[in-house]
């Protein structure tokens, strides 16, 4: 009898530590800071908000319970790090500033990736030095981002910035202004051209030259590859990569209604296919300002998303200016 | 064996075998917790990667080749219930709180463990990569086992009911390990028959003809007051074609269901068709009722029918005068040996390129960032990707040679030594291990 109650004890034994190791990992897991990533069909951040202090630093844990996804913040310069599935990544994250910050997935990593947000709201004592947020140009200038715009005077040939180059000594100063090139459509700037007694003797075409040059001059190369960079990785995936609308989600994203796929579309409506950025017509009818509205807030109902929370005004700017390659040809080297 | 005085202690003392039993059981807890508690990235979790790639492989590779129903003798699956059952955990102690009924007659034989097998090949692409459903169904497996303990004698779930003791048990009858009686005339002169009523299998020693009944537990070792019992080494295959090996119908459709499945499982697991792997994921759609269809239609229809037609077609073609059913029976045992070293060979392309995730989920079970190796965890074993297309070709030309020496066997002991009787069930063999080959290497 003693041995049976020895092979009790052991299996009791046994069956203690298989079950106490497990139960209490996952007490300590769960009651740590990690967060778990998963695609937005499948929830997204578990926990989507989270809380630190100015100053002190917020250690994380990452891990990925499907596929690969990465964390990053908005409007700062943290690197991206990588969310593996299965593994643990971390990330040290130092606030100097109270406020709402929003953390995201920079992977394409399902249709709805960029529902993939969560926000980390970081309290403290208001930094002395900051200065009260302006409005965003496009509210300043009162514009409605989501009027149907097509330009109707369409270049003849793709507007050069070298060949404007060589016609902008007749140009007045106010065209090469920042605020008149941001609050301006490419086609406002050709008419206002047009009307301008210095350049009478020009044709259409040469106006539009003019106007990709003033374009560029508000444009550096290191701007543009910052620009091109931000659009690779995150709007390419809809607009694809060579701007025409084709990106890999681009169908996913545009069925048609009654066909739309219910987690890239809540509402049950069939999205718009993403705007062709080599349409004439269409990009030569925004201004910047506009541009930077729709970057902002996204496009209502079309499936673009929001990014106000997520690119610094440098970001947005640089962005911009990058969506004009696909009309203009700038005389500089985007490396 | 048994006689090898470093071994014999080992094979009498009930410890060892307890043992492992008791840390299996601990293995198997750990590993439904794992599944319930850990990452659900099925590649990271030691539930997935334990089971069907560490544990799969080594049953397939190790334990049924080597040791036929050597898993039987320390899963941890039927030990609660047989707690329960006898009163003792360690040695049988009289009766415990169980009713102890037989099992119903009707449902003996192998008929529920084939449907239970099909069941699972229903399921398997869900299962196999879904860590919560690998715990669920473990502890389904855990319930019914010990659930069953209570109302039947013995073993029954094992007997009638495990899909992998289903597997196990026809495939083991390869093993070059076998228990016997030493002398049967002894055990027939014995009256109290200490082995038979030890045995948690419900088997008797004597009547022992092949390996598929015996789960190796050694009680009847143990128990022999003659010493009448050897663990015995043998030629491997021993059992097939053996003369007076009679197969029922069950377990003809046993073994082609495990050929049938090992196809299929081939082609959605290693195959190149994503939309056929996508089907059998995306459970209760159409693609998956099709896949469904496709997977009974393949085991319960056409490779029966093929089999049936090659039967009957080397019946009338030799005139033999053997019923078709005795015949169906006699060459089945050619497809055992086959369909062994196929499940080996599919074995390979499936768990080899995983195997080195095996060092990572012990590392870190849960996918929550452990490190309980260190460093050591994260190294990667070397690759054995590039010899599995070459092992796999000789796994099914060894089965394929194994088949055909079972049924020269088969054909050798009859009088007239009719060759033509046998073709067909060769062609049907031959032409399943040119279609497993395609599926597996292309």
């Amino acid at each position: 009898m003693r041995k049976e109650w020895i092979a009790r004890f052991v299996v009791f034994l046994l069956v203690a530590i298989a079950v106490a190791v497990p139960v209490a990992g996952w007490w300590a897991h769960w009651r740590g800071p990690m967060l778990h990533a998963r695609i937005a069909e499948a929830g997204g951040w578990m926990p989507e908000s989270l809380s630190a202090e100015v100053g002190k630093p917020l250690h994380l844990r990452l891990t990925s319970d499907d596929v690969m996804h990465s964390f990053a913040i908005g409007q700062m310069d943290q690197p991206p790090v990588d969310v593996i599935p299965g593994q643990v990544s971390e990330a040290t994250l130092v606030f100097d500033k109270p406020g709402k910050y929003v953390f995201y997935c920079t992977r394409w990593c399902s249709l709805s990736h960029w529902r993939m947000r969560g926000t980390i709201e970081v309290r403290g004592p208001a930094n002395e030095t900051a200065q009260a947020q302006q409005p965003p140009l496009y509210v300043a200038l009162g514009l409605d981002i989501d009027a149907q715009l097509r330009a109707k005077n369409l270049p003849g040939r793709r507007p050069s910035a070298a060949r404007g180059e060589r016609l902008a000594g007749r140009l007045p100063e106010v065209y090469i202004t920042q605020d008149y090139y941001r609050a301006h459509t490419p086609e406002e700037a050709w008419h206002d051209l047009r009307a301008e007694a210095s350049l009478k003797s020009l044709d259409e075409d040469d106006l539009w030259d003019l106007v990709a040059w003033t374009w560029g001059q508000n444009a550096t190369p290191q701007g543009l590859a910052d620009g091109r960079d931000l659009y690779a990785v995150n709007c390419a995936a809809c607009h694809g990569e060579s701007g025409k609308g084709d990106g890999v989600f681009a169908r996913a994203t545009s069925r048609p209604a009654g066909e739309a796929d219910m987690h890239t579309q809540p509402d049950g409506n069939g999205g718009k296919p993403p705007v062709d950025f080599t349409d004439a017509a269409h990009m030569l009818a925004a201004s910047p300002a506009r541009l930077q509205g729709k970057i902002i807030r996204g496009g209502m109902g079309t499936g673009m998303p929001y990014w106000g929370p997520i690119f610094t005004d440098e970001q947005i700017w640089n962005l911009v200016a990058f969506l004009s390659i696909f009309q203009f040809e700038y005389n500089m080297e985007v490396k | 064996l048994a006689r090898l005085p470093w071994l014999r202690p080992l094979l009498q003392s009930r410890w060892p075998l307890f043992g492992l039993r008791a840390l299996a059981l601990a293995g198997f807890i750990f590993t439904i917790a794992a599944g319930l508690l850990g990452t659900p990235v099925g590649s990271h979790n030691f539930a997935i990667i334990f089971v069907w790639i560490a544990w799969w492989t080594a049953l397939k590779l190790v334990f049924i080749p080597i040791g036929g129903r050597s898993w039987c003798s320390i899963c941890p699956l039927p030990l609660p219930g047989e707690w329960l059952q006898q009163g003792a955990i360690l040695e049988r102690r009289g009766k415990g709180p169980g009713l102890n009924l037989r099992w119903p007659k009707r449902l003996r034989g192998a008929w529920l463990q084939s449907g239970g097998f099909l069941l699972v090949g229903l399921f398997a692409a869900v299962t196999l990569t879904n860590s919560q459903v690998t715990a669920w169904v473990l502890l389904a497996l855990f319930l019914l086992a010990t659930g069953l303990a209570l109302v039947f004698e013995r073993r029954s779930f094992c007997n009638y009911l495990c899909p992998i003791g289903g597997f196990t048990g026809p495939y083991s009858q390869a093993a070059p390990l076998e228990l016997r009686v030493i002398d049967p005339a002894v055990c027939a002169a014995h009256s109290e028959k200490l082995c038979y009523q030890n045995c948690p299998w419900g088997v008797y020693p004597l009547a022992l003809r092949d390996n598929a009944a015996c789960g190796l537990c050694m009680e009847c070792l143990r128990v022999c007051s003659k010493d009448n019992i050897a663990v015995n080494l043998r030629p491997f295959g021993s059992d097939f074609g053996r003369p007076g090996r009679t197969i029922k119908l069950d377990e003809t459709f046993l073994a082609l269901g495990m050929l049938g499945s090992v196809l299929v499982f081939a082609a959605v697991f290693t195959g190149p068709w994503g939309s056929l792997k996508a089907a059998a994921y995306a459970l209760g759609s159409g693609p998956w009722r099709v896949y469904a269809l496709g997977l009974l239609l393949i085991n319960l229809v056409i490779l029966p029918g093929l089999f049936l037609l090659a039967v009957w077609v080397g019946k009338v073609w030799s005139g033999a005068s053997v019923s078709l059913r005795r015949e169906l029976g006699n060459q089945t045992q050619i497809l055992l040996p086959l369909g062994l070293f196929a499940w080996m060979a599919f074995t390979v392309s499936f768990a080899f390129p995983k195997l080195n995730l095996v060092t990572a989920v012990v590392t870190d079970p849960f996918g929550w960032g452990w490190k309980l190796l260190g460093a050591a965890g994260s190294s990667q074993l070397i690759s054995l990707s590039r010899f599995t297309p070459g092992l796999q070709v000789v796994l099914v030309l060894v089965g394929l040679y194994m088949a055909a020496h079972t049924a020269g066997q088969l054909v050798s002991r009859r009088e007239n030594r009719v060759w033509r009787q046998i073709v067909p069930v060769l062609v049907f063999c031959l032409a399943f291990a040119v279609g497993l080959l395609w599926l597996l290497v292309g």
